[in-house]
């Protein structure tokens, strides 16, 4: 299949989801993500590109790990950065998301990065808001910067995404990982295989163009890249399969299992992990694991994505 | 007083009726109706010429709407909401109980019809709970709410909480000859979903409520029905499998009738996509389900399985609608744009005809809850809904006379609309830009 061609510029303002990206624009966030890279290697990693704008990273669930990235992003780009968590924001109180959000507004920021248990609650923010929403995973919908750095992540092993074989595996129905990485790796070509307990396949999801499989030795069978899910362990008691014990030894990834991928395989966990649950510890620790380089890429790609939004955006300091 | 409705089309399929007719009204009840009734007839009173492209019909009923008074007068009083309904060409409506306090005793039906006493436009019919403060404990006290004035029973909102309550109200409610209107959904099922169960769901990333909780309590109640001789009436159908389910009643002679909401039969699930993305004026319960289940809606209503076009005028704040879509309430307003939908979406495609609408918005509302109305017959009360099946309207929400505006149809336009609305004989809303008279004749 042929390579898309990079984009020049993002369409959109803000980045809601994979959903509203071509091929050619995923494409170009992952060329911008390598010179982002490279500024992670420097030993002074920043730059000047977002200077004297302000993000606001406003994160209505716990996160380390995105949070953390987003931020780490931002500094190397120069922003101005501002965390609100919701333990320490006034939604306590019982203000709404849109007053919360008009709240911030008023002191105006040039972007903000949302994480929100809600499915739409950027699309919400998007509706009201000036500054440049960026979607850092809303409820069971999208993740899309995850997708964007496990897309960079792949095309870094494999130096391509079409035509490869990717499985997907776990938790198929609150994952908003899974949603944003089919339909980004769709897009992209890939053949996506995505195996989890029939009770967590959402009705439909085999009309999103994937291959729906409740049997991880075909769906890991041949695999590029296999994928695996967090399990919410939440989700037991939610009755939708018996026991942790018989998850892994139903779906958890080994070695024995991973022995049906192509020799070269690599597994990703978008994390945090559940050893002993949806992965043994011989497979997130072993070679075929690149697990922290994804930590690692989310970085690089991250400054692209905040570097490309704010390229689009019309204020003066344009990079 | 006398009035005197001269040249319009009369559509009153209960008397076999559908043709240029005069109406003479005499006071609150139907006199006469014929071809030229002479101006004499109405002396001293009204003489109004109609034109022949106005429609004059009994009056229509909406048996499933939420008034939202006692409790929540922030979303729509018994004043709002009868303004909304002659506006939108009811001359009766049927309220819900689930206010606040539960309209499960006498107290709260006689404020109810107090407050339509008041306001003096449509008619409001209050429906009980099945259930004691609609917990699906206990029985409410049925015998005293009908005394007090409900027609009906139900725990809309939530569904009969378990078969054995089920079978007592059909039972129960047999003595009176009161239907029980059951809100199908098995709530195990249902859990925490907030959209129809199927690919937008899964694409959006919503909980899914899937048809078949629907089509599940549908069946229990219509076995029910069926094994206690009761008579039960599917509230707001929308799914396929629900459908079958009435249809296998019906073959076997079971007491079920079953009513769907316009925006069951005009709207998908492809409206929580686009073009609003999570609009929560596409939120409501039963949620817009797939194309095949608003295909078969569209065949229930013209096969005749489907007896009953409701609203489910369901008022809420834009204060709670402007929220994130799992958080906001279900529910659409729809007393003002469903005669609209209708004329446009089933008459004007050419799904079915004037009487059959006039069936499903009068004479089987009329009939299924024992009130007056549903025909033009002399005799009967002077409710009477005139259309105008030409007159394009445009759905604009800050026009609307309900005290929400919670639509998913703002901006819409559709080609029928409503020229008067007649109660007891007194024109209670008329549009003089539909056609109707401004001055006598």
């Amino acid at each position: 299949m042929d390579v898309p061609v990079a984009a020049t510029a993002l369409r959109q303002r803000n980045l809601l989801g994979i959903a509203d990206l071509s091929p050619g624009e995923i494409v170009l966030v992952l060329d911008t993500a390598e010179a982002m890279k490279e500024v992670g290697r420097r030993a002074i990693k920043k730059v000047p590109t977002l200077r004297g704008r302000t993000v606001v990273n406003l994160f209505f669930e716990p996160s380390t790990r995105t949070r953390t990235s987003f931020e780490i992003a931002e500094k190397r780009l120069s922003a101005d950065t501002l965390n609100v968590a919701i333990g320490t924001s006034s939604v306590v109180k019982g203000e709404t998301l849109v007053d919360t959000a008009m709240n911030i507004e008023a002191m105006s920021p040039s972007m903000i990065v949302l994480r929100h248990a809600s499915s739409g609650a950027c699309h919400l923010l998007a509706r009201i808001c000036k500054a440049a929403i960026i979607n850092a995973g809303d409820g069971m919908h999208e993740h899309p910067t995850q997708a964007l750095l496990d897309a960079f992540t792949i095309r870094e092993r494999k130096g391509r995404i079409g035509g490869l074989k990717v499985a997907i595996v776990g938790d198929l129905l609150h994952s908003r990982v899974l949603r944003s990485n089919l339909l980004l790796l769709t897009k992209l070509g890939a053949e996506v295989w995505v195996c989890g307990p029939a009770t967590l396949i959402p009705p439909g999801l085999d009309r999103l163009g994937v291959r729906v499989t409740t049997r991880v030795d075909e769906a890991v069978e041949g695999a590029d890249v296999v994928m695996m899910l967090r399990i919410q362990l939440e989700r037991m008691e939610g009755g939708y399969f018996p026991s942790l014990r018989e998850y892994f030894t139903t779906f958890g990834m080994t070695d024995a299992r991973l022995g049906r991928a192509k020799p070269d395989v690599i597994i990703m966990h978008p994390g945090p992990i559940n050893r002993g649950v949806e992965i043994a510890s011989e497979v997130a620790d072993g070679p075929y694991s690149v697990i922290l380089d994804q930590v690692s890429n989310g970085v690089a790609v991250r400054m692209a994505v905040l570097y490309l939004l704010a390229g689009g955006a019309d204020d003066e300091t344009v990079a | 007083m006398k009035r005197l409705l001269k040249g319009g089309r009369v559509v009153d399929p209960a008397s076999g009726v559908d043709g240029r007719f005069d109406v003479l009204i005499d006071g609150d009840r139907i006199a006469q109706v014929g071809r030229d009734l002479p101006v004499s007839l109405a002396e001293g009173g009204d003489v109004l010429e109609l034109g022949a492209r106005l429609v004059v019909c009994p009056g229509f009923i909406d048996m499933h709407v939420h008034l939202r008074e006692p409790g929540q007068e922030h979303k729509e009083t018994v004043a709002t909401g009868v303004l909304s309904a002659v506006a939108g060409g009811f001359t009766a409506v049927a309220c819900m109980p689930n206010t606040k306090p539960v309209n499960d005793n006498a107290g709260v039906t006689q404020l109810i019809l107090q407050k339509a006493r008041e306001a003096n436009l449509a008619r409001v019919y209050p429906i009980g709970a099945v259930s004691r403060g609609q917990k699906g404990a206990e029985l409410a006290d049925i015998a005293e709410l009908r005394e007090a004035g409900c027609v009906a029973v139900t725990d809309d909102g939530l569904p009969i909480a378990t078969a054995i309550l089920a079978r007592r109200a059909l039972e129960y409610t047999s003595m009176f000859g009161m239907p029980v209107i059951e809100h199908c959904e098995d709530q195990s099922l249902k859990g925490d979903g907030v959209a129809h169960e199927g690919p937008v769901a899964a694409s959006l990333g919503l909980r899914g409520i899937p048809g078949v909780a629907e089509a599940i309590t549908a069946g229990r109640d219509i076995l029910l029905a069926e094994m206690t001789g009761g008579q039960v009436h599917i509230a707001h159908m929308s799914a396929w499998t629900t459908l079958e389910a009435v249809r296998q009643g019906k073959g076997r002679g079971v007491r079920v009738t079953a009513e769907v909401c316009p925006h069951h039969f005009t709207l998908t699930d492809d409206l929580l996509a686009a073009p609003i993305p999570y609009d929560t004026n596409a939120k409501m319960n039963p949620p817009l389900r797939e194309e095949r289940d608003r295909q078969a809606m569209i065949d229930g209503i013209v096969d005749g399985s489907v007896d009953v076009i409701a609203t489910d005028h369901a008022p809420h704040h834009y204060d709670e609608k402007n929220v994130e879509f799992d958080r906001a309430p279900f529910g659409i307003v729809g007393l003002e744009t469903a005669v609209p939908i209708c004329l446009d979406r089933l008459v004007r495609a050419g799904l079915i005809r004037l009487p059959r609408l006039v069936e499903l918005l009068s004479v089987n509302p009329a009939r299924i809850l024992k009130v007056p109305g549903g025909t033009l017959a002399p005799g009967s009360v002077a409710d009477i809904t005139v259309l105008a099946p030409d007159l394009p309207v445009t759905i604009d929400r800050d026009t609307l006379r309900s005290k929400s505006k919670n639509t998913p149809y703002h901006g819409w336009t559709f080609t029928g609309g409503v020229a008067a609305t007649l109660v007891a004989g007194r024109v209670v809303f008329s549009s003089p830009e539909a056609g109707w008279p401004t001055r006598r004749a």
